[in-house]
């Protein structure tokens, strides 16, 4: 465990070095290159902007007027025949909409249930597997000035799912439902 | 489709709000959110210039056209569609490789760096390409090595063993790519032939 912390922490520098030492190797002028491309990167952030406000606002209307706990409220029958702890269908349906609040979301389940409870290890898997999906879609789309986004969000959609299903089966499986 | 998603999504949250009551924290939620997709944007300025800037370094000195040499057979899988030395694959490479280190701050401006690249290969501008699912699904499904910010959370709360998880997590992880690569390599397939329902 230790060993992978520690590789975590210095990929960071090590791909920076590499780059510079390369370029530096090839030749390359490596500041004036580097001031002309970051350049890019302000059209980019400009671009996602108008879709990032839209998409923040209808989940931020979503949430805050209840709809989402309506909507956990109404899938109940369907949870709970695939056998997802009543707990943890909060966080699966948030996950995809909001990192932030899915976070909130898992320390407060886990500071009621414990952080070693079946539950505790189920959100903590849920977590740590899947993204915000939503929020991914509207800046890569949003960064391309992608409209029609046909099959993608489907996909995403059985992706998180799976990751779901497998969350709930890998935890059963490695702890025990204790 | 975005469009029927957006729409349902505020129109259904105005009604339940008002029948719950609670329009005003609705209202609340409106303006908050749009400013935080400003700030959320603005803080993105600082790494996406890092990351644009860095990338542009290494396309010049070749160690893309390296790297995409490297990830080849992979890649010729997942994204067929894409020419063989294109500087979408070194975008795409550096951002699965960033996101498996967990450097959010790095992966966010090469994924978006990526599909600036994959739209430039779009003849459609308008419509998603299937290489552009395939890269968001792989994305979404956040393949990582280490999920600090979870370990960190449990760490905190007082957890015996915090990063127990990290196999479990790693079979989900894996469960749901592959079950995503299936699905838009389906969907792509299905689409191909025509158009099932309208998006």
């Amino acid at each position: 465990m230790e060993t992978i912390k520690i590789v975590s922490s210095y990929a960071l520098p090590a791909i920076i070095l590499v780059i510079l030492c390369i370029g530096l190797y090839k030749e390359v002028k490596v500041y004036d290159i580097f001031v002309e491309s970051a350049k890019e990167g302000i059209t980019t952030v400009i671009k996602i902007m108008p879709s990032l406000v839209g998409l923040l606002v209808a989940i931020g209307v979503f949430r805050a007027s209840g709809a989402l706990d309506l909507l956990i409220f109404a899938l109940r029958p369907v949870t709970d025949f695939i056998g997802i702890p009543n707990e943890a269908v909060p966080l699966a349906m948030m996950r995809p909409i909001s990192g932030s609040a899915s976070l909130a979301l898992i320390s407060d389940i886990m500071k009621v249930h414990g952080p070693d409870s079946f539950i505790g290890r189920v959100v903590s898997t849920m977590m740590g597997s899947t993204e915000t999906t939503f929020y991914t879609l509207a800046l890569y789309f949003g960064a391309a000035g992608i409209k029609k986004i046909r099959y993608t969000l489907v996909a995403a959609m059985i992706a998180d799912f799976s990751s779901i299903l497998a969350s709930v089966w890998i935890c059963t499986l490695v702890f025990g439902r204790s | 489709m975005l469009n029927y998603i957006w729409f349902g999504m505020i129109v259904v949250g105005f009604v339940v709000g008002i029948m719950n009551g609670r329009i005003d924290e609705v209202t609340k939620a409106v303006i908050e959110s749009s400013g935080k997709a400003i700030e959320i944007s603005i803080g993105l300025l600082g790494v996406m210039c890092l990351w644009t800037g860095l990338m542009g370094i290494a396309e010049k000195s070749g160690l893309v056209e390296l790297i995409t040499k490297l990830a080849r057979p992979i890649l010729r899988f997942l994204f067929p569609q894409i020419p063989a030395k294109h500087p979408a694959i070194g975008a795409i490479v550096m951002n699965l490789v960033a996101n498996f280190f967990g450097l959010g701050n790095a992966a966010t401006p090469l994924g978006l760096k990526a599909m600036n690249e994959l739209q430039k290969l779009n003849p459609r501008k308008d419509t998603a390409t299937d290489a552009m699912s395939t890269f968001l699904v792989m994305n979404t499904s956040a393949i990582q090595l280490i999920p600090a910010t979870v370990i960190s959370i449990r760490a905190a709360l007082g957890s015996a063993n915090p990063t127990e998880i990290v196999g479990t997590v790693w079979v989900a992880t894996v469960c749901s790519a592959v079950v995503g690569i299936i699905a838009v390599k389906l969907l792509g397939a299905i689409f191909k032939r025509g158009k099932p329902w309208k998006l």
